[in-house]
């Protein structure tokens, strides 16, 4: 039996716990004074001159071969002078660029810069010419209005991502992509920047706290798992039809087999 | 004279009311007229069972959603649970909908049954059918019952199509509308029977009650209807059997049905539901949530309807471009009116299907015994070729579906269909035939020579062969035992004429049953038994040797 | 080889008075003997008490396992309360429809398991009947109708007959006419949309689906497009869905080099900003998804394709007529507003659709 003196405290087992929530308190605490020191560094305008030059020399090795050496654009990818620093920080944030040529739409593809390199180039980028900015974490919280978010995604948005955004096809190859993996960040730019053959929705057509509806109707679409179990994709009847065909009649047909068949 | 009344019985509470039905229902009689009545046993005559109990299902899941759903199309602001949609302008069906989904315990599990249970009915009804048609069990005397038999699977269409539009969701409104848009294309009353469908001008507010009291009255009665005609044909026609050992056209062999029916078949209700609860208890159906009440405005993509009406979906995908013509001053929407007529054409050669079969072979006889597909090998070619053109005018409803998740452009997507529309049921058409044709011939070869038992044996001379094993008499006799027909000439009449209608037969004729391999004959069974025997002999003397 | 069907009379059995030609079927004297039905063969429950003792434990263990799921369903109903949360909903749902599903799968397996092992499963043959009377009953048969025949006149009668054809024929006629109010008479209610409320002095504004907010010729930039309903109609509008279903208007900005517009419809649009019926003229369908660098509407149900840049024509799909388009231009504010309404019926075609009709321009 240990006696209570200083080596004692720390054999306690009230110890074990006090170090665990002060471990706990330490690590939190660093991490939310990190991630909100990166948020304040994730600027919507007021980029430094280390980020431009950074943005600058990046621009040079990765996007100048397409874009041209001025961002003035080639035969192989358009100008970017004006596209804003929402526009490059969608396109380069969710893997799209750098772009392989081939196909009829930029495809999701595994990120390749950091975000504190995307947010260089988009400062390069937007320093070319004023052009939509990246919106601040205000502005994609999902805190607004679910319903006004849904009505209005349901009027601008299903018809290409499908009602529960599950995504959608366009002609010739094109495709409008499923949104559920999507942050509200992302989904602002590219309401904002009309990615492709996406339509612009710039701030007259889709107020800034209508797109904040919007993202909190999407967000609250991936929160929520269905209530009546597995949701299939959300592609609607064609795959409750195949399931039905393939998985029920198949169970039901085994089972049938089973039946009839005489015991041994 | 003097009558005795009769005294107590003490033989029991179950004897007791046995006598008391009896003397007032006459039960006794139809115990003993059916209650051993003889069933045939084969996993592929529990299909139509399948379907059965699904419309079982749907009656009783049906019931308990009749008891909340409110079918009217008044306007009213959503205050329910649903988040998303709360103050939300809707119809009173749509708000009746989420509450049984949300506010009601168990009512979004009797929803799934609901709907799961529909799409299970005609999967299980087509695919019945489909047992039928490829054995053959259409001939006389059940053409009439095939008739009947279509006839419910078309309810069941119908069934389904006004049960998923009463919610008024976004979805299933846009099919409403498509429909509209069809009726309104047909010639001269296209508008007035959609003002009449619809109460007036699309969408109205009188259609969803419409589609209600079709969909729980009229429907599900002649349902019920047709369901009485088709069950009794089957008791009286009895039941088909495959063929096989002491199995013939004037016997039918199986269990009966006291005990043994009633407890598999009465066992398979319970597994056929529980099959359906289990669909229902894991796997979301319809989710109207995500939808939203009926706007002609907004629209989602993948926008198709339940997997029945599909290939009617299909088909107004496939027409291609410009099909609409002007007829002087009026315009003839061939776009529309082509699809409705391949749509409807192909089922009515679904439904007279028999009628021709038996126009061709002049078989007046009754048939019990089932033909095995591979032994009818035209008909099987035939189904075949149906099949395939259903499924891809029915993989045509999906084309943007498909086109997004295999990322194919939409456009390439569609023209192979269409062009697979033609030649892919032409393709499986001439495959399944020869595919027949060449399983018979195994038949035979099994039949004459035996299977191939893997012992190699070197005889005396030096010859090495495969030792083979005769099959026993009661397996052999399921290879031999099948309707075998001729191609006929055409044949003038009593008036000396070669009719149009005869040459037509005879061209017909050879098309079914030029390709024949008929059945083995005793003498040839005979023969290849002696020889089997000799061989066996030889075998045996190198086997001691 | 002889053709008759001799196959059904020999056999020796009530079967039939009666043979059917068998058609073109080839029918053998040299077929193939039947064996007759295969023995019974035993089973393991026949043979052996234990695994009869097995069998009947295993029936009744399933039976019990669906008392205790139907059970746990009761259970479940009360024990899984359901709230504004949807998770609640979801166990609600689950639970309650796991024990059903024990419930059912229990007794369902069980009774087939029971049939299967423990009830004779020797075959047993039944004998048919041909489906038709025997001669006796069809003779006696066609005397009762001969003699309902004479004793009514039916066929000697023939004013009776005839008049009775008539009379049979037209009853049921009131009872289709009667439904005759299940709808009005359609009349222009196609050839005109909310659109045509619009007038010289107060035109109509093109204003914002859903809340109607009016736009100005400068809010649509280019590459933008708007989904569009008529000023003045609002959601509490009684007939808001119907006027809905044909006034519903896309609104895009092109560079006007793009545009092809046909001489007639010159003054259609302003600045590059065109407006088109969102009504797919295939079967109704809201044209809703516009392709920003194409220049392409595509409606989603049937994927009809219009071409934005050439009037609106159809490029691929079902669809034939391209887009009706809403004739535009700006007021006094900078606001975007209809010239009139539509110059021809929006949405599906129907046979008489190209009528002439009064004119729906704007009226003074």
């Amino acid at each position: 039996m240990a006696k209570r003196n200083v080596s004692g405290l720390r054999r306690s087992p009230l110890a074990a716990k006090i170090v665990i929530v002060a471990a706990l308190l330490t690590v939190g605490g660093t991490y939310s004074a990190v991630t909100s020191a990166l948020a304040t560094q994730s600027p919507t305008g007021g980029y430094t001159q280390d980020q431009k030059d950074l943005g600058h020399k990046l621009f040079l090795a990765n996007c100048a071969s397409c874009h041209g050496k001025n961002a003035e654009g080639t035969k192989n990818a358009p100008s970017l002078i004006g596209v804003g620093a929402a526009s490059v920080d969608f396109q380069v944030s969710t893997g799209r660029m750098p772009g392989a040529a081939s196909g009829p739409q930029l495809q999701v593809k595994p990120v390749q810069f950091t975000q504190s390199q995307i947010d260089a180039l988009s400062a390069y980028v937007s320093s070319l010419a004023p052009g939509p900015a990246v919106p601040d974490a205000s502005m994609t919280a999902a805190n607004g209005d679910v319903n006004k978010g849904g009505q209005l995604f349901r009027i601008n948005c299903a018809m290409c991502h499908n009602a529960a955004g599950a995504g959608g096809a366009l002609t010739e190859g094109k495709y409008a992509p499923n949104l559920m993996h999507s942050s509200g960040k992302t989904i602002y730019e590219a309401m904002v920047v009309g990615p492709q053959n996406m339509p612009v929705f710039n701030d007259a057509n889709i107020t800034p706290a209508e797109k904040k509806d919007i993202i909190t109707y999407l967000t609250y679409l991936q929160d929520h798992q269905s209530a009546g179990g597995n949701d299939l994709g959300n592609l609607g009847p064609v795959v409750e039809g195949l399931l039905i065909w393939l998985g029920a009649l198949g169970l039901i047909i085994a089972i049938t087999v089973w039946l009839a068949a005489k015991s041994n | 004279m003097t009558t005795t009344a009769p005294s107590r019985q003490k033989n029991g509470f179950l004897a007791g009311t046995a006598n008391y039905v009896d003397e007032r229902v006459g039960v006794a009689g139809i115990l003993k007229e059916f209650g051993r009545k003889i069933f045939p046993d084969h996993w592929s005559f529990m299909l139509g069972e399948v379907a059965l109990y699904s419309f079982l299902v749907l009656l009783l899941s049906g019931t308990f959603l009749t008891f909340f759903f409110q079918p009217a199309m008044t306007v009213v602001h959503y205050d329910g649970v649903y988040a998303p949609l709360k103050g939300a302008q809707m119809s009173v069906a749509y708000a009746s909908s989420l509450d049984i989904t949300f506010q009601v315990r168990g009512g979004l599990l009797m929803r799934q049954v609901h709907h799961w249970s529909a799409l299970l009915f005609v999967a299980a009804a087509g695919l019945h059918m489909l047992r039928v048609f490829f054995t053959g069990a259409f001939r006389k005397p059940r053409e009439l019952n095939w008739v009947v038999g279509f006839v419910l699977f078309v309810l069941g269409m119908a069934a389904g199509f006004t049960g998923y539009s009463l919610p008024d969701d976004l979805l299933s409104g846009n099919g409403l509308r498509i429909i509209d848009g069809m009726i309104k294309g047909v010639p001269f009353i296209g508008p007035w029977i959609s003002s009449l469908l619809f109460g007036g001008e699309f969408p109205g507010e009188n259609i969803v009650a419409r589609l209600y009291s079709l969909h729980i009255m009229l429907i599900p009665a002649l349902i019920l209807v047709f369901l009485a005609l088709h069950l009794f044909m089957l008791v009286i026609h009895k039941h088909t059997h495959y063929s096989g050992a002491g199995r013939k056209d004037t016997n039918v062999v199986g269990y009966p049905l006291m005990p043994v029916y009633v407890a598999k078949a009465g066992g398979f209700f319970f597994i056929v539901f529980g099959v359906i609860m289990l669909l229902a208890t894991f796997f979301t159906i319809n989710p109207i949530w995500n939808y939203g009440g009926y706007d002609p405005s907004p629209v989602s993509a993948g926008t198709q309807p339940d997997w029945y009406i599909g290939f009617l979906d299909g088909l107004l995908r496939l027409a291609p471009t410009g099909l609409e013509v002007m007829v002087g001053d009026n315009t003839l929407s061939m776009n529309i009116l082509w699809p409705m007529i391949i749509g409807v054409g192909f089922l009515v050669v679904v439904a007279i299907y028999p009628f021709i079969e038996n126009w061709v072979t002049g078989d007046k006889r009754e048939h019990h015994v089932l033909d095995r597909p591979r032994n009818a090998p035209t008909r099987t070619a035939i189904g075949a070729a149906g099949v395939t053109m259903y499924a891809v005018m029915w993989a045509a409803a999906s084309t943007d579906l498909i086109a997004t998740n295999f990322r194919m452009s939409l456009n390439q997507v569609l023209q192979t269909m269409q062009i697979s529309l033609i030649v892919l049921p032409i393709a499986a058409f001439v495959i399944t035939k020869r595919v027949a044709l060449s399983l018979q011939r195994k038949d035979r070869e099994i039949v004459l020579h035996g299977r191939e038992s893997g012992r190699i044996v070197r005889l005396p001379h030096g010859e090495y062969i495969e030792v083979h094993e005769q099959l026993d008499e009661f397996d052999r006799y399921k290879l031999v035992d099948f309707k075998d027909y001729k191609p006929t000439l055409a044949r003038p009449n009593a008036a000396g004429k070669i009719t149009v209608g005869a040459r037509i037969r005879s061209g017909l004729s050879k098309f079914y049953f030029e390709d024949r391999i008929a059945p083995v004959t005793q003498t040839e069974l005979n023969e290849a038994i002696h020889h089997a025997h000799e061989l066996q002999t030889e075998v045996q003397k190198a086997i001691e040797n | 080889m002889s053709e008759t069907s001799k196959d059904l009379a020999t056999v020796t059995s009530p079967y039939s008075d009666h043979e059917y030609p068998a058609g073109l079927a080839t029918v053998s004297d040299d077929k193939v003997a039947d064996p007759g039905i295969e023995p019974h063969r035993v089973r393991m429950t026949d043979k052996s008490k234990k695994h009869e003792k097995a069998a009947v434990r295993q029936v009744a263990a399933l039976f019990f396992l669906s008392m205790f799921g139907s059970a746990f369903a009761l259970y479940a109903y009360f024990a899984f309360p359901i709230d504004a949360n949807l998770d609640t909903v979801r166990n609600n749902t689950l639970f309650l429809g796991a024990g059903i599903t024990l419930g059912l799968f229990g007794i369902g397996i069980g009774a087939v398991h029971w049939a299967k092992t423990l009830m004779p499963d020797s075959e047993v043959s039944e004998e048919r009947h041909l489906t038709r009377g025997s001669e006796a009953k069809r003779a006696a048969a066609v005397e009762i109708l001969a003699l309902a025949n004479k004793e009514s006149g039916f066929t000697r009668r023939k004013l009776i007959r005839r008049s009775l054809y008539g009379a049979l024929a037209l009853f049921p006629l009131p009872g289709i006419i009667i439904f005759g109010d299940l709808g009005p008479n359609p009349a222009n209610s196609l050839r005109h949309t909310f659109w045509a409320n619009g007038t010289k002095n107060k035109p109509l504004r093109l204003t914002k689906d859903p809340d109607g907010a009016p736009i100005k010729a400068s809010d649509v930039t280019s590459g933008s497009v708007y989904h569009v309903i008529p000023e003045g109609l609002t959601e509490d509008n009684p007939r808001y869905l119907e006027e809905k279903s044909k006034a519903a208007v896309l609104l895009v900005r092109v560079d006007p080099k793009d545009l092809n517009e046909a001489a007639d419809r010159k003054g259609w649009s302003y600045d590059g900003i065109v407006a088109y019926s969102k009504i797919c003229t295939h079967v109704g369908c809201p044209v809703a998804l516009y392709e920003q660098e194409t220049h392409h509407l595509l409606c989603p149900c049937h994927q009809s394709t219009f071409d934005l840049n050439n009037g609106c024509k159809v490029i691929f799909g079902p669809a034939t007529r391209p887009l009706p388009q809403l004739p535009i231009t700006v007021d006094k504010g900078g606001y975007l507003i209809a010239q009139s309404d539509f110059h021809e019926p929006v949405g599906p075609s129907f046979w008489d659709r190209s009528a002439k009709t009064n004119s729906n321009g704007i009226e003074g």
